[in-house]
Order: C-alpha cells, then sequence, then structure tokens
C-alpha cells in the first residue's frame, strides 16, 4: 500500500509516522509543503505538529497552502486522508472535516496517556479493532477539544461517524475520563463516507512496547487489506 | 553622547573596568565600543569571578570528545554515536517574564546543542521558586511549566525529565535552568573556531529586533524594587522559527560546507562573532548595514547588543554559499553575508560607510578582567537536634505528610504539560530516578538525570558539592546506566560577598572531587551569579545534569514492584542521621546541623555492584534513597505498581525516626526474586557490601509491622494532591 505523509515546515511527528508506516509495510513517500502535486496514494497522512507555528489559529495556515488543495482534490475522489492530532485540526481547517478543535478545557497543554474506546470498528481505518475496545494511547495537544453544532453532533452520532471516544480504564464514558472537554468525549471522527478520519490521540506512538505499547498498530493493518 | 560615570555603571561596569578599557584601547571608547565591551565582560560571558575555580574541574576522559569551551560537551557513546549536551540557566529573565524567560531558556539550550551538529532527542529542567505562600510563585510556577512546555512541545523535542522545588530563599530569585540533548555521529561535530582568512560571514535565522537589549548585563546583577522595569531585556521566543533554524542547520550539516558555526545567545552578535574570531586567532569584520532587522532605524549599537532569538552565524566555505543559501530558502529563512574575516585581529563594525567601532579581539576575552575574589570555608554545623527532644508523631501520620508536602509530591501536573513522547523513543518518562531514550533504531539507550540539593550545599557546601554528583550518579545506575559525564549549572548569589563565594568555591570542590573519584568528567556548564535582591541571596544551588549509557535496552530497570513474594534489600548503611532531613524540615520545620557525609570510596562500590546485579539480570527493581529516606523510598517503589510492601521493623531500634527518615547515603533499594538471593549475597560479600533484608513485596498493602498499614492507593492519593490543591 502506498502512503503519503505531508510535512509542513512545522509539523514535528512525520518522522514517527514514517517510521510506523515503513514498519507496518507500507511503501512510504514524503511530501513537501511546497510540492504541488502528489506521488500516487493510497493513503495520505496530515502528521502532528505545528505546521506553520499555528500562529493564527491551529492548522489555518496549512488549510490554504498548496499541497492541501490535491489532498483535498484526492480525498474527494476516494482517497483514504488520515489526519492526527495537528492533522486531524488541519482537515477540520480545510472543510473536510466539520467542527473546530478549541483550547482544552482546563487551558494547558496535555501530554499524557489516556483510555480510547473503539466505537465503530465497521471501516478501513479500524476492522483489526475489536468494537468496544479499550487502547491506551498518547495526547499531546493544546487545542483537541472538538466542538460542532448540534445537528452536526446527532448527524455523528446517527451515522456512527465516531470512531474513537475517550473512556476511563473500565471504559466509562463521562466527564471525568474526558480529557479535554471533547463534545461527547469524542477522539476522533469520520467524515460521511468514512474515507477520511481526523483523531487527537497519536496511534503512531503506540507501535513498539519498548517505548509504550502496541495499541495503535491496528489502525495501520486495518489499511492493508 | 559623552561616556560618564553614570553611563558606564549603567552598563554593568565599575570605573575601575572601564580605565582598564580605555588602557587597553589607548583612548576612550563610544558608545558603541563601550556596549560591545559591557556584552563581552560582565559576569554571565565572562566568568570573571569563576573561572579561576572552574578550571579545577575534571573535564577529560575516555569517553569525552569536547570538554568545556564549546557550545556543548560531547562525549563518545560507542560505533559512531556521541552525545552533545549542557545546561543553562535563565533565571534573571524567568523571573521577570516567567514565560518567555522559560521559553527562550529551552530555545537557548537547543540551539548550543544543534549547532554543534546533534539533533535534540530530550530537555530537561531543574526549576526552582520561592515558598508556595509566596504571593508571586503560583503566578511564577505557571508561567515556567508553560514556557518550557510552550517551546519544546512546538518544536518537537520530548521534555523527559526534571526537577522542581520550593524554598523561600528563591522567594525574589527562581531558578529556571534548562538542559538539552542531542545525538550526532561521531565524525560530523560543528565547532566555532573560525578558520581562513576573508571567508564570508553568514547571518541566517530570525531578523533582528530591539529585545533582550543588555541581556547578559541584566543577568549579571542583583535585583532590586525596580526589577520589573527590565521587562524589555527579556527576549521573545519563537519556537517555530527555532524548528526551520534547526531543521535547516542540520540539513546543511549533511554536507561539509560550515566551517565554523556559533549561536546568538547571550549578547547575540557581539558574543558571536567575538567568539568565533577569538577561538580562531583571526579579526572579524561585519557591515552592519547588512543585518536584518526587524525595526525599522536600528542603531549599530543596538544590533550588536540585541539578544533576539533563533539567530546564528556561520563561516562557509567559498564555494558552498550557493548551496547553502538554497537550504535557507528553504525554510524561508533570512541569509545574508555580513561581513568576512580578517587578520587583524580586531571586530571591525561597519555601517553606512564609515568605521563605527573597532575592538582588538584579545581585549574583550583573554584581556577581559579575572577576579580572584575573596571567599571563607564553612565550618561544618554541629549537631543541634536531638530527635528525643521532639514531640512524638507516628510513622503513618509523618509519611504521609512528607508524601503529600510541595517538594516531594508527584509532578504529572508539571510534566503532563510536555510533550514527553515526540520522537518516540521515550523509552522511560519523568518521574523515576532517571529517563530513558533511546538512540534512533538502534538497541542502545542513554540515561539522563538533573539533581540538585541546596540545603546540603548551605548546610556545608563541600559536602553538598559531592553530594549532588553522587545523588546523579545512583539515579543513572538505578535505572541500568552507566554513568558517563555530566553537565553543570552553577547557581549562586553575589560574588562579591565572601562567604557567598566561599559557597561556590566550596561546592566546586566537592564536585572536583565527586566527579575524579567516580570518573564522571565535567563536559559542559554554566555559571550564574548575583542570584538574590536586594542582598538577600539565594541557597547555593549548583545543578548537575548526567548522562549514563545503557549498551542494551534490554536491561533497563525501574522502580516500580514487579511481584508478591519478592525480596526488598537495601544496599549500604543507615546510619540514622536526621540532620537536613525532609522529615526534620517537613514535620517540625527544623533546618540545622550537617548534611548527611559522603564516603565516595562506598558510594562508588555500592554503585558499580548494583549496576553489576542489573546487568546480571539478577534484579526485578531499583531505587535509590535520597531525600525523605527509608521509607519515601520504599512508598516510592509501590506508585505504578500494584503491589505494597511489608516492611519489618527491627528490634532493638534506639529511634523509629532515625531509621526510616535519616538521608544516609549511597543507598539503594533492590527487589530480588527469592531464588536469585544466594547468588546477589555472594557478589555483595567479594565486593565487601553493606546490604540487609526489609521487607517482602506483597498484594495492595504498605505495611510496618506493628507501625502502619495503609492501602497503596491512599498512598498514591496522599502523593497526588498537592498540585491539584495549590
Amino acid at each position: 500500500m502506498n502512503s503519503s505523509v505531508i510535512v509542513f515546515p512545522g509539523s514535528n511527528c512525520d518522522r514517527d509516522i514514517a517510521v510506523a508506516l515503513e514498519k507496518l509495510q507500507f511503501q512510504n513517500k514524503m511530501v513537501w509543503h511546497k510540492d504541488s502535486s502528489l506521488p500516487k496514494s493510497d493513503l495520505i497522512v496530515i502528521p502532528g505538529g505545528f505546521s506553520y507555528g499555528d500562529y493564527l489559529r491551529s492548522g489555518a495556515i496549512a488549510g490554504k497552502s498548496n499541497i492541501l488543495n490535491e489532498v483535498v482534490k484526492a480525498a474527494n475522489e476516494g482517497c483514504l486522508v488520515l489526519g492526527i492530532c495537528n492533522g486531524f485540526q488541519i482537515l477540520t481547517e480545510t472543510g473536510l472535516l466539520k467542527g473546530v478543535l478549541l483550547r482544552n478545557k482546563n487551558l494547558k497543554f496535555l501530554g499524557k496517556d489516556v483510555n480510547v474506546k473503539t466505537i465503530n470498528t465497521e471501516n478501513k481505518f479500524c476492522n483489526k479493532y475489536k468494537k468496544n475496545q479499550i487502547l491506551k494511547l498518547n495526547i499531546a495537544h493544546n487545542e483537541g477539544n472538538y466542538f460542532t453544532s448540534k445537528e452536526h453532533l446527532k448527524e455523528l452520532e446517527d451515522k456512527n461517524l465516531i470512531p474513537f471516544k475517550y473512556c476511563d480504564e473500565e471504559g466509562n464514558i463521562n466527564e471525568e475520563s474526558n480529557p479535554n472537554g471533547s463534545l461527547n468525549n469524542i477522539a476522533g471522527i469520520f467524515n460521511e463516507k468514512k474515507n477520511i478520519l481526523g483523531l487527537m490521540p497519536h496511534p503512531e506512538r503506540m507501535v513498539d512496547k519498548v517505548v509504550s505499547n502496541d495499541d495503535g498498530i491496528n489502525l495501520f493493518t486495518s489499511l492493508l487489506d | 553622547m559623552k561616556i560618564t560615570n553614570t553611563v558606564v555603571e549603567k552598563h554593568g561596569l565599575k570605573l575601575e573596568e572601564y580605565s582598564k578599557i580605555k588602557e587597553l584601547l589607548g583612548r576612550e571608547p563610544n558608545l558603541l565600543e563601550l556596549g560591545v565591551f559591557s556584552a563581552m565582560w560582565n559576569e554571565h560571558c565572562s566568568y570573571k569571578s569563576s573561572r579561576i575555580h572552574l578550571k579545577n574541574l575534571p573535564t577529560s576522559g575516555k569517553q569525552v570528545i569536547q570538554g568545556p569551551g564549546e557550545n556543548a560537551g560531547v562525549i563518545d557513546i560507542g560505533d559512531d554515536d556521541a552525545i552533545i549536551f549542557k545546561i543553562e540557566s535563565h533565571n534573571h529573565p524567568s523571573y521577570i517574564e516567567p514565560y518567555q524567560g522559560a521559553a527562550t531558556g529551552v530555545g537557548g539550550i537547543l540551539r548550543d546543542v544543534f549547532t554543534m551538529g546533534a539533533r535534540p532527542i530530550a530537555l530537561l529542567n531543574s526549576i526552582h521558586f520561592g515558598s508556595p505562600d509566596h504571593p508571586k510563585t503560583k503566578s511564577l510556577l505557571n508561567g515556567v511549566v508553560s514556557g518550557i512546555g510552550g517551546y519544546g512541545n512546538c518544536i518537537g523535542v520530548p521534555t523527559v525529565a526534571g526537577e522542581i522545588k520550593f524554598n523561600s530563599s528563591y522567594n525574589e530569585n527562581i531558578l529556571v535552568n534548562a538542559m538539552a540533548v542531542g545525538h550526532a555521529k561521531k565524525d560530523k561535530i560543528f565547532y566555532s573556531k573560525a578558520k581562513g582568512l576573508n571567508k564570508s560571514v553568514v547571518y541566517v535565522g530570525s531578523k533582528t529586533g530591539r529585545d533582550g537589549i543588555h541581556g547578559a548585563s541584566m543577568a549579571s546583577a542583583e535585583f532590586d524594587e525596580n526589577s520589573e522595569d527590565k521587562k524589555p531585556t527579556v527576549q521573545v521566543g519563537d519556537p517555530f522559527t527555532e524548528k526551520l533554524l534547526m531543521e535547516a542547520c542540520l540539513e546543511l550539516m549533511k554536507d561539509n560546507s560550515i566551517i565554523s558555526i556559533q549561536d546568538m545567545g547571550a549578547a547575540g552578535l557581539t558574543s558571536s562573532s567575538v567568539e568565533m574570531a577569538s577561538k580562531g586567532d583571526l579579526g572579524m569584520e561585519l557591515n552592519l548595514d547588512k543585518v536584518p532587522c526587524r525595526e525599522e532605524n536600528m542603531t549599530p549599537y543596538e544590533m550588536m547588543l540585541s539578544e533576539s532569538q533563533e539567530r546564528m552565524l556561520l563561516i562557509l566555505e567559498d564555494e558552498k554559499e550557493k548551496d547553502a543559501r538554497k537550504i535557507f530558502e528553504k525554510w524561508d529563512l533570512d541569509f545574508v553575508v555580513i561581513g568576512k574575516t580578517t587578520n587583524t585581529n580586531n571586530l571591525t563594525l561597519k555601517f553606512e560607510g564609515k568605521i563605527a567601532g573597532e575592538i582588538p579581539i584579545d581585549a574583550l576575552t583573554t584581556k577581559a578582567p579575572i577576579y580572584d575574589r575573596k571567599w571563607i570555608k564553612k565550618k561544618l554545623p554541629e549537631r543541634k537536634t536531638q530527635i528525643k527532644d521532639l514531640k512524638k508523631i507516628k510513622l503513618e501520620d509523618a509519611l504521609l505528610k512528607i508524601l503529600s508536602s510541595a517538594n516531594q509530591s508527584n509532578k504529572s501536573w508539571v510534566t503532563d504539560q510536555f510533550d514527553q513522547m515526540v520522537m518516540t523513543d521515550t523509552v522511560q518518562k519523568s518521574g523515576s530516578d532517571a529517563s530513558i531514550i533511546r538512540i534512533h533504531k538502534k538497541k542502545k539507550a542513554i540515561a539522563v538525570s538533573v539533581d540538585s540539593s541546596a540545603n546540603y550545599c548551605k548546610a556545608h557546601p563541600l559536602t553538598g558539592g559531592k553530594q549532588i554528583v553522587c545523588e546523579n550518579w545512583r539515579n543513572l545506575i538505578s535505572v541500568g546506566a552507566k554513568p558517563i559525564a555530566i553537565t553543570n549549572c552553577l547557581n549562586f548569589g553575589n560574588p562579591e560577598n565572601s562567604k557567598i563565594m566561599g559557597e561556590f568555591a566550596e561546592c566546586l570542590l566537592g564536585i572536583k572531587k565527586a566527579c575524579e573519584f567516580l570518573d564522571f568528567p565535567v563536559v559542559s556548564g554554566n555559571v550564574s551569579l548575583y542570584n538574590g535582591t536586594n542582598k538577600k541571596n539565594i541557597y547555593p544551588t549548583p545543578v548537575i545534569g548526567g548522562v549514563g549509557l545503557i549498551q542494551n535496552i534490554d536491561n533497563r530497570i525501574n522502580q516500580y514492584l514487579k511481584k508478591d513474594g519478592n525480596i526488598i534489600l537495601q544496599i549500604g548503611k543507615n546510619f540514622g542521621q536526621l540532620s537536613q532531613s525532609v522529615f526534620l524540615d517537613e514535620i517540625y520545620s527544623i533546618i540545622d546541623g550537617p548534611p548527611p557525609e559522603i564516603n565516595l570510596s562506598n558510594e562508588k562500590n555500592n554503585g558499580l555492584s548494583v549496576l553489576k546485579l542489573i546487568n546480571d539480570k539478577l534484579v526485578s527493581s531499583v531505587h535509590d534513597v535520597s531525600s525523605g529516606g527509608l521509607l519515601v523510598a520504599l512508598a516510592e517503589m509501590t506508585f505504578k505498581s500494584s503491589y505494597g510492601i511489608k516492611i519489618d521493623r527491627p528490634k532493638n531500634l534506639s529511634n523509629l525516626m532515625e531509621h526510616y527518615f535519616s538521608e544516609d547515603q549511597g543507598r539503594y533499594l533492590i527487589e530480588v526474586k527469592p531464588d536469585n538471593l544466594s547468588k546477589i549475597n555472594n557478589t555483595l560479600n567479594e565486593n565487601n557490601i553493606f546490604s540487609e533484608i526489609v521487607g517482602i513485596v506483597q498484594k495492595d498493602y504498605f505495611e510496618v509491622t506493628g507501625e502502619l498499614k495503609i492501602k497503596i492507593n491512599e498512598l498514591c492519593k496522599a502523593n497526588n494532591t498537592w498540585y491539584n490543591n495549590y
């Protein structure tokens, strides 16, 4: 499977995602933000980091960059797109995913391992996970507090477009287990066709037991089938 | 502008120093030249009070590639890998403007490391605040922590370890020390020494603004009631630009185009150009009209003294300029030739077609003043407090009070604001004796830790100096690493006071003795003096940042209990010494007497034996006994584990508190499987090491027979409350 990782000058998880993809047998290419075309890709990843410094608003300038036009085109043609952390923020800025990511409810950067429950596993990204599985994933963000309109939130729930929600160790989804204030404990969402996934936790940090665990592996191996 | 005595003093120079300047120049300097002198001759850049003591430190060793004197120290960790690291203070700016002060402290130390060709792989910090009740402490804590995180998180280097301490001696002068660790290939290390005549001097990075003018001079003076006015001397950080600068420099370094490279840190363009020329025994001519400026109408004086961040000076091979420019343009950074090397041995500053200033390089460097300041020795204080005279307290109450105190409590409120995992090689995060970072795509790893013990150093600087080195050494060993070398950040008060100068001299002597004995050289460091306000000095606070090597990552170990039925052995002797202990401080607010004694030979013997046991895979967990003593160390082993310990209260104890809370040094706790006990005892006996069984791992409860029994989650809760309630 061919993957492309978009690299902005302030991306800082680009190497980590490339290591994970290569480890899991993707044929990966790095694509510089000033490039005007994409290599042939089955999967496009927008990695975490601070794209252009995130001074205006996380992902705001990246959402208007050259290469993003190509990503939007590819996404609309059905290419799989994965946005992690800053990548999720950028996807909301382009409109590929609806909603916004606000400052965390405690107004502080949050860097820690959290529990995440798999809600929808019947899709290309999550089919190797069991439903209601509790994963331990790392988060590292200032703006991970997902917000959207009431109508869209209802649509997300009704159409089963929320693959991941924050939970506690027992799997309870409630305010205590919500690290950043996201609506309905949302950790990640799909677009309607489920070819675009944006999530705040970093699955690429969870593919090596020496460093953490391997709870992130299935997200990538699911795509290989 | 006429240079009056007031102008001289405003530049932080003494009148006798000004006379020396006139003598060296053979004339009066103009204002620009005076500014350049003040930037180079202040304490921060010239080390004029500390230099004669620093030269006694051991700085070489089998694994040392580069000792002090460069941007950072370099050690050899085998194969073709080198580790480059340094710690630096940003105390004064952080007190005036905590967020930017701390952020630019991180930025500055990162530049020191990638300037030498290393990709930074870890950040650490040591931060000291005033008493928690002091009205400024809370906002300073918030600002500093978010500043450290703001910079490191954005640039994408994990902040993996650190220490946070509170003590009223820092009420008006906090300490913010940041350490960076990078990885480079041994044959790709870059230095600041200029070489060759008429070589282009290139300015890269951010534009120069009016921020941070006189920053280094500000950091070389005590604070007074007008410290707030110094805000404009604090630099403003832009981690995104630093990220671009780092990537551009590392990309350029793949090729052999750089002759010399120096970051613009304290004293900006002045110190970087002088440093490069001085090391190369050359002159340098700068055309200041070419300096990229952020603001209009900047004067040569402002350009030379600005401490705007994220800037570098390079000297390139002639034919490589075009390729280098392309790289910096790719990263949208300025790349401007602003001067050339000369054979005049002068720093020549041109502006609008005229020479605006000209100073012999050696007048700024080797001929700068050096002081052998008066210092007095401190006698070992006598033990005053007798435990039997104090009001009795229950063991359980004492333990819970210590675990829930500001200084001993869990620091995750702080560390959760840092990205500890980016780069995905952080094998052990903060909260343990030392953190572990894997060398990318390799089987080996480094362990890192920062340590200080200001109370001990205040009580007896010589012992304190030894203790901090030993403590750091022990922390590295406790995760299975062989200690290699250290960097130090020497935070002290006003050196013109002979008592303070004595604290400096004796702490340094202690550091020297311990480093020599343990074969643990100092490869880089930084001195920060004049920490105090209105004659009130901080406690002497040298901070040690150590690096150790774990040859095989599978041999790493941590402090968390593994299985019920395992035995806990204490290595090293407990003499029941309570003076200067956390126990007396937290329970009775008593700080007196001598710090615990350091026996270097026991320290080395115990440490190396524990390391052997770890490498022979005979132990299940290891933790060193440090502040708080035995009971606190045992409690810490239960955190992040589902096990407790049943501790046998020894019979015939003269005093329970002395036994459980003494801070006698050179001690470790090891968890061992019963089957391994005899093998372990053999090793320990062969090396004449004292050990005793202190308890057995059990489920759920932390227990001292006949004295206390607490559920481990209660213990953990006590340890986790302080920050959330602050």
